[in-house]
């Protein structure tokens, strides 16, 4: 019996050259990217934000324009949910907290208790469209209390006239976002009343294109999207009303900027710390975020601010520059 | 030394068929077979026909975009994953080999405490992966030793994954090399060092290498922990070092796939393929370092 003699430090370089190899690419990368050119003084340093995945598109189409203007800050965005943000950055952890509502008594005692000080300010609305086939002739306008029949837990709803007597025997097509989507999230808190909570024996779906196939190829069809996304198909769909005890409203820029259009409308938030702000790219990146507002709420397809709001944003971020400046 | 050992499947093959319990039986199997493999085929084919088309340069020379998702690529993810699977072996590799080595050449297995520490190993080696997640969010993320979100957190915690199964691995392959060898060493005169290190370590290399490589390969797959300690990350610069933001791939399919773009679903299906065929190539280098350093007694 003989053994090939094989010493185990023939294998060995094989590892170390990997970890040579990899070092040497990162590095380098991180290099080539660091030294892009940027108009007048250069920025540099993490933004650290998290929160709420429904913010994050904007949040992150933000940071990816202003990282184009600034090459050396690097902006990473975090998806913890609206909650999670708050608990790291009550803990001092981010920069920013993105927000799809205003920060509760708990979070803010929690940030009191720490010491972070912080402002809000509103970036967009979001606004949820309900919608039918353009054929669907019986229906202009839900409210809340239907809409919950049909998308809550255990719905049995099957036809129109399960609905409403007065709707025809219509079976009916469900179309609605996937359980992983902000959209979801909020659709089924605003309407079931828990964040979650949805009868399943729908066609959940991420791509709001086959919502709009669905519901365009049966007359019976009915789903919900995000408004912005229900404007570029107008066409094809008709846009139900809302009842959300106060009379039927329908949705719009202006009902989702207003807040009547309840509660299928909502303000979403961010929240810079003052301990960020003290960070010259947080602070800039802070500002491009309320000056490019129009062209980042247009890009990650949410509804825009008012210009009561755009000034109520721009007052609150001075004040805390100010309040940060000062010490 | 030749054993004419006849294996299990040619002594079926050479048996009898009349028996009807053997055919039914043979049949089910092949059923069974025939499952997984349509499953696994469904799969991949779906998988190619989705992510083949975005494929493409970009998918490798660019970063993710929020703004423009059909030219976006994912290299800060790939990157990502290279340092941290990068770091995952500078931890686990030591470490498991060692404590393997300890285990099976050095410990007393009548002590308790060694009996001890073998359970517990294999018990960790079934401890849901999101635990290790949690486990080095509370004590290194935060905690003792706060080093936030970065790289090295990511390691550690695929480290602390994948040593259970390095040290069960290179158990098995310590334990192959038979005893002869080590008593020829020591009787002729070689240290207990010597005998591990000269003889039975490269006796064992490609059993050793071959389990390493397979639990870096379930390594780098990894989701759950990595969402744990902040690989949920929207980023578009590469790391530089263990304490740089990072985000993986396979974490990075999980952020592409709910957003609400048909771009963003190509390019989560092509990011998909890129990580089979980076699995596909590790896979590749274990059995090549098997057939290369295998040997039989």
């Amino acid at each position: 019996m003989t053994i090939r003699q094989v010493k185990f430090a023939r294998v060995a370089p094989v590892f170390v050259a990997a970890a040579l190899a990899l070092a040497g690419c990162g590095g380098s990368e991180n290099a080539g990217t660091g030294t892009g050119e940027s108009g007048g003084e250069q920025l540099s340093g993490p933004v650290v934000i998290d929160g709420s995945s429904t913010v994050k598109p904007l949040s992150a189409t933000a940071g990816e324009l202003f990282m184009e203007a600034n090459r050396g800050v690097q902006v990473t965005v975090a998806t913890s949910g609206t909650g999670g943000g708050f608990k790291k950055f009550c803990a001092g952890e981010t920069d920013i907290s993105n927000a799809s509502r205003a920060i509760t008594e708990a979070e803010k005692k929690l940030c009191a208790d720490k010491g972070i000080k912080y402002t809000e300010l509103q970036v967009a609305n979001d606004a949820l469209t309900v919608v039918v086939n353009k054929d669907n002739n019986w229906v202009d306008c839900l409210t809340v209390e239907q809409l919950k029949k049909i998308w809550e837990p255990n719905s049995k709803v099957k036809n129109w006239n399960e609905v409403d007597p007065k709707f025809p025997n219509e079976p009916m097509a469900l179309y609605g976002a996937g359980s992983d989507s902000g959209t979801f999230d909020y659709f089924t808190s605003a309407i079931n009343g828990k964040e979650g909570a949805s009868r399943t024996d729908y066609n959940p779906t991420e791509d709001d294109n086959i919502t709009v196939q669905g519901v365009s190829g049966s007359k019976g069809g009915l789903g919900y999207f995000g408004f912005s996304y229900f404007e570029e198909n107008a066409g094809k769909l008709k846009a139900l009303k809302v009842d959300g005890g106060k009379g039927c409203v329908e949705p719009s820029v202006k009902t989702a900027q207003d807040g009547t259009y309840t509660p299928l409308a909502r303000p979403l938030f961010v929240y810079p710390s003052d301990a960020g702000l003290k960070k010259k790219q947080v602070e800039k990146f802070a500002e491009f975020y309320l000056e490019k507002n129009e062209e980042i709420v247009k890009t990650a397809r949410f509804v825009p601010l008012t210009e009561e709001q755009k000034k109520k944003a721009n007052e609150a971020l001075a004040a805390l520059k100010a309040q940060a400046g000062g010490k | 030394m030749t054993t004419t050992t006849v294996s299990f499947g040619e002594r079926l093959r050479s048996g009898r068929r009349s028996s009807t319990a053997s055919m039914v039986f043979t049949a089910v199997l092949w059923a069974c077979m025939a499952i997984i493999c349509a499953f696994l085929f469904f799969v991949l084919f779906t998988i190619i026909q989705q992510g083949v088309a975005r494929l493409d340069g970009n998918l490798l020379d660019r970063q993710p975009s929020q703004i423009r998702p059909e030219t976006a690529g994912v290299q800060s993810a790939l990157f990502g994953t290279l340092w941290v699977i990068g770091l995952t072996a500078v931890i686990a590799v030591p470490l498991g080999i060692a404590a393997a080595v300890y285990l099976e050449e050095y410990a007393d297995p009548k002590r308790w405490y060694n009996r001890l520490i073998e359970l517990n190993i294999q018990n960790l080696a079934a401890v849901p992966t999101i635990i290790y997640g949690i486990l080095v969010l509370a004590f290194v993320v935060r905690g003792p030793l706060s080093v936030g979100a970065v790289v090295l957190a990511g390691g550690v915690a695929l480290a602390l994954l994948i040593l259970p199964v390095i040290i069960i691995t290179t158990r098995e392959a310590l334990r192959a090399v038979p005893e002869e060898i080590r008593a020829g060493s020591l009787a002729l005169g070689a240290t207990p060092w010597q005998t591990t290190w000269k003889q039975v370590l490269p006796a064992a290399i490609s059993g050793i290498a071959t389990g390493t490589i397979l639990s870096l390969s379930r390594a780098i797959g990894e989701a759950a922990p990595l969402i744990l300690v902040g690989a949920t990350t929207f980023i578009t610069f590469n790391p530089d070092g263990v304490f740089s933001r990072y985000t993986t791939l396979p974490v990075q399919i999980y952020t592409l796939v709910p957003e609400d773009r048909d771009a963003y679903r190509d390019l989560a299906y092509a990011t998909i393929l890129l990580l089979i065929i980076v699995l596909l190539a590790m896979n590749a280098i274990a059995i090549w370092l098997r057939n290369r350093y295998q040997r039989r007694w």
